[in-house]
């Protein structure tokens, strides 16, 4: 019986590292081609470690696209995205857990109905709004003669500010937190937005940690709408400016290697550190549907 | 009943006593209310109500962001039924979800099994089979790029050691698509990996113990006890990866640029090329509406299959 437990956890081990070894495979053969000597990328048969390290590629890379910037724009926008979400989803989780009042259920109903519609089918209209936006980017109070926000971050911001997800993730929250808090602050005269601010907004951390570590993550990766209204290349962010050196650069593999180590490590980096997070936010949003 | 109504408005029955100063207050708490999602409202309102009703009108519309819009009632969508090149697209995009949906399922249930065996450093394990998830699906593409580079790419030089001479794998069509959709799972399992493994987490072991009395084989628990348990996992998993397969750009755009000869073009990114690149907005909302209905049904058709088994 003993060694037929033995076997088992035998073949677990084998098997697990082998499949462990496919998914992180990728990452480190990026890695260590991104420090080889141009000739030891293309050696036949292949060479796994560099005879000599070298940083030359990580250089070119940040030389030859303004990489630096790519790295501002994504880590402002990813950021920025983060603090709305956390801003307004809380507000409203609040809301629409701790308070009455009337229309709730079915805004609330609508709120996630629009999570079951395809990014796709809005995603030409709220280019048009977002061009005819009034009174910004050279537009009239119409909204016509102008740009409006395109080429502009809040084109990216704004869209995503207020996700029904982050809604939905607070609401959960807050109902799980009792009402007793906000009963006797009533009667102590506190005011409702101080309820929400000082008394229950503190005791939501575990819960901004995940939705926030979960929104940089998509911010950060996210590729098709910036791509579409961020056509000026100051605003590029790494996924488009990373996108942009296959096209480019269509042979030079080790800058290409590194460009993208450069912007897979911070959310690696992230996850190893704060794993449990992505984990429960992963869970969390597959209970959603 | 009167009871009820007041306890129910405002979840207090110190409220009971107050009835007049109670009603002020419950204005004094809506207001509270709508200043709290006033933001998020506005939001939705102008980036996803309105859009979705401009969606509709748009498709009757032709559309090209310079000239104005002009009515062109069902002319967009006659024009669908001889766009070809949508076809393909449609083609593409279902080949890719018979094949990565089932896979998918299979893959990410059989890593869930794995990783909730109580061995010693599983958890490792766990992490590595999440990571490809919290990388981007363009960076990801890239890395892929140059692992199924047909010369010098990890792939084929590993093939080659066994004797086999890999394809091109990115310029040929049936290699090409095959790389995308081994791409996408690889980024994806984790993420349903997690979800099963708390469905996993839910299953009673004392349907286990009592099964292996009766001596079943674990094959045996698998099939009558882990699979049934598990189907309205298996409902949401499938669910979202048939709608995350029927809109996959990321990984067609970066890896192959939708070729070789269109054989991985997805509709995702047909309609991106359609509205933003030849800027036919309103032919582009017309085959949005399209895919939106086409994701409907697959949802409908998914959900009816997996009920019918109760």
């Amino acid at each position: 019986m003993k060694q037929k437990e033995n076997v088992k956890k035998l073949l677990f081990y084998i098997l697990s590292s082998a499949i462990a070894l496919l998914m992180v495979m990728p990452f480190i053969w990026s890695l260590l081609t991104s420090i080889k000597p141009d000739e030891e990328i293309f050696s036949i048969p292949l060479q796994w470690l560099p005879s000599t390290f070298t940083f030359d590629h990580y250089i070119e890379a940040f030389q030859s696209v303004p990489f630096g910037r790519y790295l501002f724009n994504s880590l402002y926008l990813a950021v920025m995205g983060v603090l709305f979400n956390l801003l307004f989803g809380s507000m409203s989780g609040y809301a629409f857990a701790k308070l009455k009042f009337k229309g709730r259920n079915v805004i609330f109903a609508i709120l996630l109905a629009a999570m079951m519609i395809p990014g796709v089918v809005v995603m030409i209209p709220q280019y048009i709004v977002l061009n005819n936006m009034p009174l910004m980017g050279g537009n009239d109070i119409l909204g016509q003669g102008g740009h409006g926000l395109l080429n502009n971050f809040w084109a990216v911001i704004l869209p995503g500010a207020a996700g029904s997800f982050a809604v939905f993730f607070m609401r959960q929250f807050f109902l799980t937190l009792p009402d007793e808090y906000m009963e006797s602050a009533r009667i102590d005269g506190c005011s409702e937005f101080r309820i929400y601010w000082n008394l229950y907004l503190p005791l939501t951390k575990p819960a901004l940690a995940t939705l926030g570590i979960f929104t940089f993550q998509a911010g950060w990766n996210s590729f098709l709408w910036p791509l579409i209204v961020l056509n000026d290349r100051s605003l590029y962010t790494v996924q488009i400016g990373l996108q942009a050196f296959t096209f480019d650069k269509q042979t030079a593999y080790g800058p290409m290697m590194a460009a993208t180590i450069v912007i897979i490590l911070p959310i690696i980096l992230i996850f190893m550190y704060l794993q449990k997070y992505f984990i429960d936010g992963a869970n969390f949003s597959g209970i959603k549907s | 009943m009167k009871w009820n109504r007041l306890n129910e408005t405002n979840g207090s029955s110190l409220a009971l006593s107050f009835t007049s100063k109670k009603s002020s207050f419950n204005r004094y708490q809506s207001r509270a209310a709508y200043f709290l999602i006033a933001p998020t409202l506005l939001l939705f309102v102008v980036f996803m109500i309105i859009p979705i009703a401009m969606a509709i009108y748009l498709s009757f519309t032709s559309y090209d962001i310079i000239s104005e819009i002009e009515w062109v009632g069902l002319e967009n969508f006659r024009r669908l039924i001889s766009d070809e090149i949508l076809w393909i697209t449609f083609k593409n995009v279902g080949v890719l979800t018979i094949f990565y949906v089932p896979l998918m399922i299979i893959i990410s249930l059989s890593l869930a099994i794995l990783v909730t065996k109580p061995y010693r450093g599983v958890t490792i394990f766990r992490l590595a089979f999440y990571m490809p998830t919290v990388t981007s699906a363009v960076a990801a593409s890239i890395v892929w790029l140059w692992l199924l580079n047909a010369e010098y790419g990890l792939i084929n030089q590993l093939l080659s050691y066994i004797g086999i001479a890999g394809p091109a794998w990115l310029a040929e069509s049936a290699p090409a698509m095959a790389s995308v959709i081994a791409v996408t799972l690889w980024l994806g399992v984790g993420g349903n990996m997690i979800i099963y493994m708390a469905g996993l987490k839910g299953i009673p072991n004392q349907l286990y113990e009592a099964a292996r009395i009766d001596g079943a084989s674990g094959f045996q628990q698998l099939i009558h006890i882990t699979f049934p348990m598990l189907r309205p996992t298996t409902l949401l998993v499938s669910t979202m990866t048939i709608i995350g397969a029927l809109q996959i750009f990321d990984q067609a755009y970066v890896l192959t640029q939708g070729g070789p000869a269109n054989s991985t073009k997805t509709i995702v990114y047909h309609i991106y090329t359609t509205g933003f690149e030849q800027l036919q907005m309103g032919y582009a909302s017309a085959q949005a509406l399209v895919l939106t209905l086409t994701i409907l049904i697959f949802t409908v058709i998914n959900f009816k299959i997996n009920q019918s088994k109760d």
